[in-house]
């Protein structure tokens, strides 16, 4: 089933992708510092976190492009996943923290607890601290989109509200009494599975797992959009009343990819903190789900392979433009979410396919929500 | 008169009887009384405003009349049932806009509507059986598409995209067919072919036409209930409906 779901493209995308993940370790571990070749450590780090953002955007790209649930509030399922991460590697600093307590991690101490908050036991465990960073956002998910789509909130609507999701979910980490480090959030990460977060055998090593949660996340979602379900979701972006006169129980569709989604955020959230070593409130930030909505659009939206694309020209300006005009990017995100939505509303994938026929499944354009008859 | 699971309370298909259904003091539907046979192909005409859209929500579930009995095939009330719900018990609707799946292929579209198990689940591990992909065959050459099996939808001209759009109806293999104005927008000679296919749809499905067309409801040969403001004012065959007095001032008559 899953090699029929895999056109040409595809193959170009993972083929791409697998070259990048060998050579990007290659040029960090098997180059002597100083040669022409070699990657310096940082920059495996930086390219990881552009494969942990193309997957967030893949999972957006399911969503939006495949079903038209335009959710500005992505960022949240990825700050979530982030979290349950860093949960976990605070635990495994164990007494190796400033204050040297063995359970409680140094915000802990520093805020005068005395012991671990309920919700935090487990984390010492990574395989339970792996399951949740899915399975958090996934509850999120199901939970918010259960009561959003039986209750028809469509379009617009919906974005504001996924937009609330993610500020209210800001507000509520940034509070010390939460017990998430408040506005400090988690960081000060020693190692994960015993392997040092700060040797370059563990940062490549972080890097390949991206690559490789990218190409099965990337996989998962061909496997979806093009089956039976993933025309029923292109249905539903088109024409949803119609699709509901075909006897659909459009919301169970929308709940399925939406979880499912979510669930792919949080993976990728969960491999994002050990390589930035921090998970902060900001993570919630809504600008920070608009950028992803924007790497979707630059891509092309409806194509996965233009979102992971997408994401990662968006997040190597990001740190090109950051570095160079720092006051500057954010006016540059507006310009190019215009600039797309004007002259390329198909994205960078969909000026390759000009001239050509229109894929079948292909959305028609930016809209961000179609009238229906 | 309660609808229970029990016998059936009418032989009708179809059985509406004094059902109203105001929109902010607007009385769409008013006392209205309505009956189609299994099997009957029936044209409802109105002019605007006489209440045959809401008519078509009551029934499909879309709309929820405030009182009244709407009763599916003597036993279920379809006051109870939402559009999805509706589109299972066998009432499939078409809408006056042609509303196909645009970025769909033809054939996509008449898969999507094949009776199947619509879950996700089911959906997300469906492959194509040889008695669906024979379906689609019989279906593209009904209503005359299967040249165009490969085109995506939007690419077809309106007659087409209507023409499809009954096709993925019959796909449904529904009991009972809604079809608003089928032949708004259409040649002479596509209403006539329109026509001519419902008439052979009819038999084997019960039909029910909302029309403006005069020449399109002579063609259909069938009996006629002309409604206005919410209630029926008169049925019989076209020819005898057009005599009625009433039906000469508000509709026939200028």
């Amino acid at each position: 089933m899953s090699l029929r779901a895999l056109d040409r493209r595809s193959w170009v995308f993972l083929g791409l992708l697998f070259i990048i993940v060998v050579a990007v370790p290659l040029a960090n571990l098997a180059t002597a510092p100083g040669s022409w070749a070699h990657l310096p450590s940082f920059a495996v780090s930086l390219f990881g976190k552009y494969l942990c953002y193309a997957l967030l955007a893949v999972a957006l790209d399911l969503v939006w492009g495949y079903c038209g649930i335009l959710s500005l509030g992505h960022g949240a399922f990825f700050a979530l996943g982030g979290y349950a991460m860093g949960m976990h590697l605070m635990r495994e600093i164990g007494p190796r923290g400033v204050y040297g307590d063995p359970v409680l991690p140094d915000f802990m101490v520093f805020l005068n607890w005395d012991h671990l908050p309920w919700f935090w036991h487990g984390f010492d465990m990574f395989w339970f601290a792996l399951a949740m960073t899915m399975i958090v956002p996934g509850v999120l998910a199901f939970v918010f989109g259960w009561l959003a789509f039986r209750s028809r909130v469509t379009g617009v609507y919906l974005s504001i509200i996924t937009q609330a999701l993610t500020y209210a979910l800001m507000l509520a980490f940034f509070r010390n009494e939460m017990g998430f480090g408040g506005n400090n959030g988690l960081t000060d990460f020693k190692d994960v599975l015993g392997f040092d977060l700060q040797s370059d055998a563990t940062r490549a090593g972080l890097f390949v797992l991206s690559g490789l949660a990218l190409a099965l996340g990337f996989i998962l979602c061909r496997v979806i959009v093009t089956s039976k379900a993933g025309k029923v979701l292109v249905a539903v972006r088109d024409a949803e009343s119609r699709t509901r006169f075909l006897g659909y129980r459009v919301e169970s569709y929308k709940l399925f990819v939406f979880t499912v989604s979510a669930m792919l955020a949080g993976l990728a959230g969960a491999l994002y903190t050990p390589q930035v070593g921090i998970i902060n409130p900001s993570e919630f930030s809504p600008a920070n789900s608009i950028e992803i909505v924007i790497m979707v659009a630059l891509g092309g939206r409806g194509t996965l392979v233009g979102a992971a694309l997408g994401a990662i020209v968006v997040g190597a300006a990001n740190t090109l433009l950051t570095g160079w005009f720092p006051d500057f990017w954010l006016f540059v995100l507006g310009g190019l979410f215009v600039a797309v939505t004007l002259f390329m509303p198909r994205g960078i994938l969909g000026v390759f396919d000009r001239g050509g026929p229109v894929r079948p499944g292909a959305p028609a354009g930016l809209a961000l929500r179609r009238k229906e008859a | 008169m309660s609808p229970g699971p029990a016998p059936r309370a009418t032989s009708a298909l179809l059985y509406l009887d004094g059902v109203s259904k105001s929109f902010d003091g607007f009385r769409a539907i008013n006392g209205l009384s309505f009956i189609v046979e299994p099997g009957e192909l029936h044209a409802v005409i109105g002019p605007n405003g006489a209440g045959k859209t809401t008519m078509m929500d009551i029934v499909t579930g879309k709309t929820k009349p405030d009182e009244g009995t709407v009763l599916w095939d003597g036993r279920v009330d379809l006051a109870q049932i939402d559009e999805a719900g509706s589109a299972r018990l066998g009432i499939g609707r078409k809408f006056q806009k042609p509303t196909v799946f645009e970025t769909h292929s033809v054939e996509d579209n008449l898969l999507l509507a094949l009776n199947a198990d619509r879950g996700v689940f089911a959906t997300l591990f469906a492959t194509l059986s040889a008695a669906q992909a024979t379906r689609i065959d019989d279906l593209l050459a009904l209503v005359r598409l299967e040249d165009r099996r490969h085109t995506l939808a939007g690419g077809l001209s309106h007659g087409q995209k209507q023409w499809l759009e009954i096709g993925m109806l019959l796909a449904q293999d529904p009991k009972l067919l809604l079809v608003d104005e089928p032949a708004a927008g259409m040649t002479d000679d596509e209403t006539m072919r329109t026509a001519q296919l419902l008439r052979d749809i009819a038999g084997d499905h019960a039909v029910v036409v909302v029309e403006h067309d005069m020449a399109f409801v002579q063609a259909l040969d069938c009996c006629v209930t002309v409604l206005h403001q919410g209630t029926v004012l008169a049925d019989g065959s076209l020819a005898h409906v057009s005599a009625v007095p009433a039906v000469i001032d508000v509709y026939l008559g200028r």
